[in-house]
Formats: structure tokens, C-alpha cells, sequence
């Protein structure tokens, strides 16, 4: 196996190389199917992130890329060569586990130093090797400790040191901040974007906490239910969503069921059952015809409120504001239509009054805010 | 707290304090029975013994001469020294042996077996346990004697036969016979609760199924080695059956050496007394090195 680094020089040219594939990759466990044929390919040097709700098949996708599981079909590909019957200690990818998987009867030098002993490194290379690891995550100090003894937070940067400081071609992490409170959570985040940055090595990552895969990947895969939902950019999955699942899962949205009562070259209007019509601007040329059923998809923050007299818009509705949200940064409103849909509005909060429940206000959008998504 | 377990409002002052009398008496209500128990059954006669290893040459029925350390330097004598270094020779082989055999059994019951036979496969290991000591090494004697089942089995694939009943081998044979139970028992437990997680990580980081098991199998289940190997030592140093039955005139050992002070021919009480309290001796020591070195990786705060 040949464990090299990518120096972060290399960005600049990683979109055409693939460290990982995966083609037509099925896993079935006793007769229940948890991977359904998945097609994935990770570029060099890329932040990748596998989100989806627990039991959607994400941590067994990469337990097929660290080798823990066979696939039961298909293809593990990683820098273009075959994973099959290659075990997991002859495969170049270093893993972050959940639960960090420290061992307990090592110190934390001897758990960061454990691979590159292993590979029968010099005594001088380990030394500096080992060293610049713990560095890396700010644990140099705490070398001679034995894992029990530090906090969830130190055992994490540990874990991290002792998959990076064997140069793996992919760093494998599973949920690797899900054990973590919030603060040192948003911490550990900040870090792993530097870490990723300055070493340039691929990182694929695993996680339900759809704001943890937004704000650190380059790209993402959604995956339900053993599937992959959409691939693409944090702003490509959360502004274009191609299924309604995706829209839902990914941030709060609206989600309207209708059918399309008139397809214009860029726009169809479509009406709920209960009578509302609703404008969407058409992002892509798809092939929604008048009659096809589709769930609109607004998001909160793209709505607006008013109580007064509101602009012209294409998707404006009389309602009555029936809670009001007080979150700090954003005011969170729910608006009950005419039709008697419910709207959940986020405003930003500009320290205006503000309104009373039962009040009759306006709300409104623009097309191009709202997606149509085929069901 | 404290003041939860008055009723209500009484003797505030003592329940705050600690000086509630029940709180007194409790420890010594719950450790009575137990402790009664031990001081009659165990440090009684242990004293006893103590007392009659410093008499030098009591026999029952004789005067006691004056206090002495003389039963303790007979000890030394290069024939009861022998059978001493002979004892503890058993007792490390016998542990080795068990730990040997029954490490494999206890891994492969504990993480390659599938999970709904291994309280059957246990169980099938323990049932050994269930007949009379005496009776299994009884069986012994019909496998080891020379024309028994071991040498004609052996005959049938053309190997010479062995003489083994009546030698250290049957003495070993019998000793692990009678013990592997209880350290694949321990070394189970020991192995049931051993991370798998473990084991994934170090073959993540490029660990052969062999260096995670040297690496991680057995330095995370020492304590397990530890214990099961202790228990073992201690019992094949106490051991009188196997030793008496199968390990003939040449395997002389302590514990036979205490029988035969007590109700064999010699029946030199002092001196049997003084054996008795080196094997306590002995047992007391490494129960103190498991304490102090046995448990280290669990013992990390």
C-alpha cells in the first residue's frame, strides 16, 4: 500500500483525479438491504460528506470504503484500484470512529505512534512524525496520558492524530463530532476545516447533522434509505434540492403538494388542493407537464412578511399570524393561510415591533425562490 | 440528604450530624454473619496452625515443647525443600498449561462462535466440574495405565506407548484437567468484554489479525489473564488428589506432604503445621502481586 500526502499545491488540479469510486455498490445484512446500488465518486483533495437519518445506509457506505464490510455487489474503487478481498489493514485510508476506538492501554503517544510502528518507521521518523501529529491537534502536551485520562474533546484531536499522521491517501471520518457538546462541536468543526485545508488529504465524512455537512464539505451525497438522493454543493443541495426528500431533510422548508396546472417555457403554475396557486420559476428544463403531480418547496427565510401593503408578487397570500418565535438573530412566525396551510417564516431580527398573534398580515415570495420537485 | 431518612423533623441535630445510632450499628448488622463465619471457620484455625508450626516436632497426644522455629528450618532440608520447588514446578506448568489450552477455547467461544451457542458451549466446558474430583482422576488412571485407552490408541497409529501414570506428565494431564474450566471461565469473561471496535481500529491503521491480537487481544485482557491464571496456580499448589492418585511415589508434593503429617505414618503435626503456612504463605504473595501489577490496565484512573 502507498500511503503518499497531497500537499495542498495539488488543489488546484484535483478536480480530475478520483480517490474514491464506487460503482453499483449493494450490501445486503441476513436479508435486509442497507446499501441499494450507490455510484459515488470522491475527487482528490475533497471534503466529502455522506448525510442522511440514521439506518439510510451512510456508515456502512464508508465501512465498504474502510474495508469493515465486503459489499454484497459492486465495486470499491480507491485510487482506481479494485478494494475487493483487500482487508482493511492493506487498504490506504485511516479512520476516525465515532466512539475514537482509543486504545486504552497505550498512552496517547503510543495510540498516535501504534500505524507507524506497524509500518516499521525509524525511530527518528516516528519521533518527528508522531510529534508534528500531536502537534496538529494540539495535544503535544499531553503525550504521556493514557486515553481514559483526557475529556471527550482531547480524545477526538487523538483519534484524528492517529489516522493523519499515517499520510493516508483518504481520511475516513464516522460521525467524528457527534459525541461532542455544541461549543466544542462548533470548535472541533472550525478545526477540521483548517486541518483539511492545510493537509490537502481527501476526508470523507459521515454525519446526520445536516449544518455540520453544510458548512464543512465541498461536496455532499444525501443519502435515504439505502439510496443516494443528490449529489452536489452545500448551496447545489440546500438552494436546488431534486427530491423532496432532500428539501425536507435538508434546513426547514415549506413543502406544498399540488399539480401542475400550466407549464410556460420558464415558470408553471401549480395549485394545491386546497386552491392555492403558486408560481415557480423553473431552474433547469425539466419535463413537468400540466396534470403532473409535485411538491412545491419554499424556504422560510425566502418568505416575507408584511402588514401592510406589500409589492407586486406573483406568490402573495392573505393569512393570519399564529405564533410568533422569539430566537435571538431570527424571528421565527407561522402564518395560517386563507387555504388553511400552515407557513413557517424566518425573519431576521431588525429590532422592529413586533406584531400581535391574530393579526391579519401578507406574505409573500418570488418565483424563483420556490422549487418545483417531482413526485 | 442525611435528613431524608428521619421522619419528619425529628432529632434534626444527630440525623445532621451522622451520629444516628442505627447508621452505627448497620455496617456491623451486615458484615456479622459473614464475618463470624470467617473468624470461627477460617482465622480461628489458621491462628491455631500458626501456634502449632511454632512448636517443633508436636505430635498429637505429646506434650507441646517450648515455641521454636525449628519445624520451619526443617523445611530447608534438601529432601522437603525439593518437594516444595517440586510443588510449586506443578502448580506454574499446570497454570501454563490451562492458560495454553484454554485461551484459544475461551477466544473462539467468546468471538468466533456464533452468539446463541456460546452459553451451550460454556456450559459443555463446565460440566467436567459437576462430577467428583476423585472420579475424574480415577478416570485418569484408566486412560494413562499402561495398558490403558492412551497407549492403545497410540498403539493403533504405531507410536510407542507411554508410561506417563505415576509421573509428573499424569500429574500435569490431571492438574489441567481439573482446572481449565475455571480459566476458560475467566478468560470468557475477559474476552467477552473486550472492545471490537478495537480490533477494527488497529487493523484500520494496518495491523495483521496477529499484531491486533499480540497488540490489542492481549494486553486489553491481562487482568482476565491474570486472574484465571492466579486462580489456577493457587488451586494446583493446594491440590492433593491429583498429585496423590495419579503422580505416584516420585511426585511427593506439599500437600501430600501435609496429609502425611497430619494422617499419614509421620503424624509430626509441628512440622505440618509449618508447611501449611508456607502454601499460605505462597498463595498470600501472589494474590499481592495480581493486586499490585495484575490489574494495571483496568486500574487507570
Amino acid at each position: 500500500m502507498s500511503q503518499t500526502v497531497i500537499q495542498n499545491q495539488d488543489v488546484a488540479e484535483t478536480g480530475t483525479k478520483l480517490d474514491v469510486e464506487l460503482r453499483k455498490v449493494f450490501k445486503v445484512f441476513n436479508g435486509e438491504t442497507a446499501v441499494r446500488g450507490i455510484d459515488l465518486e470522491i475527487h482528490q483533495g475533497e471534503f466529502f460528506s455522506i448525510l442522511g437519518p440514521s439506518g439510510c445506509g451512510k456508515t456502512t457506505t464508508l465501512r465498504m470504503i474502510a474495508g469493515f464490510e465486503e459489499p454484497t455487489g459492486g465495486e470499491v474503487l480507491i485510487r482506481g484500484q479494485s478494494m475487493a478481498n483487500v482487508p482493511p489493514y492493506k487498504r490506504p485510508v485511516n479512520t476516525v470512529f465515532q466512539s475514537y476506538a482509543l486504545f486504552g492501554h497505550m498512552t496517547v503517544w503510543d495510540n498516535v505512534a501504534f500505524g507507524l510502528r506497524l509500518q516499521k518507521s525509524s525511530k527518528s521518523e516516528l519521533q518527528t512524525r508522531v510529534g508534528e501529529a500531536l502537534q496538529l491537534v494540539k495535544m503535544e502536551n499531553l503525550a504521556r496520558r493514557y486515553p481514559a485520562q483526557l475529556s471527550g474533546g482531547q480524545q477526538q484531536r487523538v483519534a484524528l492524530a492517529r489516522a493523519l499522521v499515517n499520510r493516508p491517501t483518504v481520511v475516513l471520518l464516522d460521525e467524528p463530532l457527534g459525541a461532542l457538546d455544541l461549543k466544542l462541536r462548533k470548535e472541533m468543526q472550525m478545526e477540521l476545516s483548517n486541518l483539511h485545508r492545510d493537509l490537502g488529504v481527501t476526508f470523507v465524512m459521515v454525519t446526520h447533522d445536516q449544518e455540520e455537512a453544510l458548512s464543512l464539505s465541498d461536496r455532499i451525497a444525501v443519502m435515504n434509505q439505502g439510496r443516494i438522493e443528490q449529489i452536489g454543493s452545500p448551496s447545489q443541495i440546500y438552494e436546488y434540492p431534486q427530491t423532496p426528500f432532500v428539501a425536507d431533510f435538508i434546513g426547514d422548508t415549506n413543502l406544498f403538494q399540488g399539480q401542475v396546472e400550466a407549464s410556460y417555457p420558464s415558470s408553471l403554475q401549480v395549485v394545491t388542493p386546497n386552491g392555492l396557486t403558486i408560481h415557480v420559476k423553473l431552474h433547469d428544463n425539466g419535463q413537468l407537464a400540466p396534470g403532473d403531480s409535485v411538491v412545491v418547496s419554499i424556504r422560510p427565510e425566502k418568505i416575507h412578511v408584511s402588514s401592510g401593503a406589500a409589492p407586486e408578487q406573483m406568490n402573495y397570500y392573505d393569512g393570519t399570524l399564529k405564533n410568533v418565535m422569539y430566537m435571538g438573530t431570527h424571528v421565527h412566525y407561522v402564518v395560517e393561510l386563507k387555504s388553511g396551510d400552515k407557513v413557517t417564516v424566518f425573519q431576521t431580527n431588525r429590532a422592529m415591533a413586533l406584531p400581535s398573534l391574530n393579526t391579519p398580515v401578507q406574505i409573500y415570495w418570488s418565483a424563483a425562490d420556490c422549487i418545483a420537485l417531482s413526485v | 440528604m442525611s435528613l431524608t431518612t428521619t421522619p419528619s423533623g425529628a432529632e434534626p441535630t444527630r440525623a445532621r450530624s451522622g451520629w444516628h445510632p442505627a447508621k452505627l450499628i448497620q455496617p456491623f448488622v451486615l458484615l456479622a454473619p459473614a464475618g463470624i463465619w470467617l473468624l470461627l471457620l477460617l482465622v480461628f484455625p489458621t491462628l491455631l496452625i500458626l501456634e502449632l508450626s511454632l512448636i517443633p516436632g508436636f505430635r498429637l497426644g505429646q506434650p507441646a515443647g517450648a515455641y521454636g522455629l525449628g519445624n520451619y528450618l526443617e523445611i530447608f532440608q534438601p529432601v522437603y525443600f525439593q518437594v516444595v520447588l517440586r510443588s510449586l514446578f506443578f502448580a506454574v506448568g499446570s497454570t501454563l498449561l490451562c492458560l495454553l489450552l484454554g485461551f484459544p477455547v475461551a477466544y473462539w467461544i467468546a468471538i468466533k462462535a456464533p452468539r446463541r451457542w456460546r452459553n451451550l458451549l460454556l456450559v459443555s466446558f463446565i460440566l467436567p466440574l459437576w462430577t467428583s474430583s476423585l472420579l475424574r482422576a480415577y478416570a485418569w488412571i484408566t486412560i494413562l495405565r499402561p495398558s490403558g485407552l492412551l497407549n492403545s490408541l497410540l498403539g493403533v497409529f504405531g507410536l510407542p506407548g507411554q508410561d506417563w501414570l505415576n509421573r509428573s506428565p499424569a500429574v500435569f494431564i490431571g492438574m489441567a484437567y481439573s482446572f481449565l474450566p475455571y480459566m476458560v471461565l475467566i478468560l470468557y469473561a475477559s474476552l467477552e468484554r473486550l472492545d471490537r471496535r478495537l480490533l477494527e481500529a488497529a487493523a484500520d491503521l494496518g495491523a495483521t489479525p496477529q499484531q491486533s491480537f499480540w497488540k490489542i487481544t492481549v494486553p486489553q485482557t491481562l487482568p482476565g489473564i491474570a486472574a484465571g491464571g492466579l486462580l489456577v496456580f493457587i488451586a494446583s499448589l493446594g491440590d492433593f488428589v491429583v498429585p496423590e492418585l495419579l503422580g505416584g511415589a516420585s511426585s511427593m508434593t506439599v500437600s501430600r506432604l501435609i496429609y502425611n503429617q497430619f494422617l499419614g505414618a509421620t503424624r509430626n503435626w509441628g512440622f505440618g503445621s509449618s508447611l501449611s503456612m508456607i502454601l499460605i504463605l505462597a498463595v498470600s504473595i501472589a494474590i499481592a502481586l495480581l493486586l499490585k501489577y495484575g490489574d494495571r490496565s483496568s486500574a487507570q484512573p
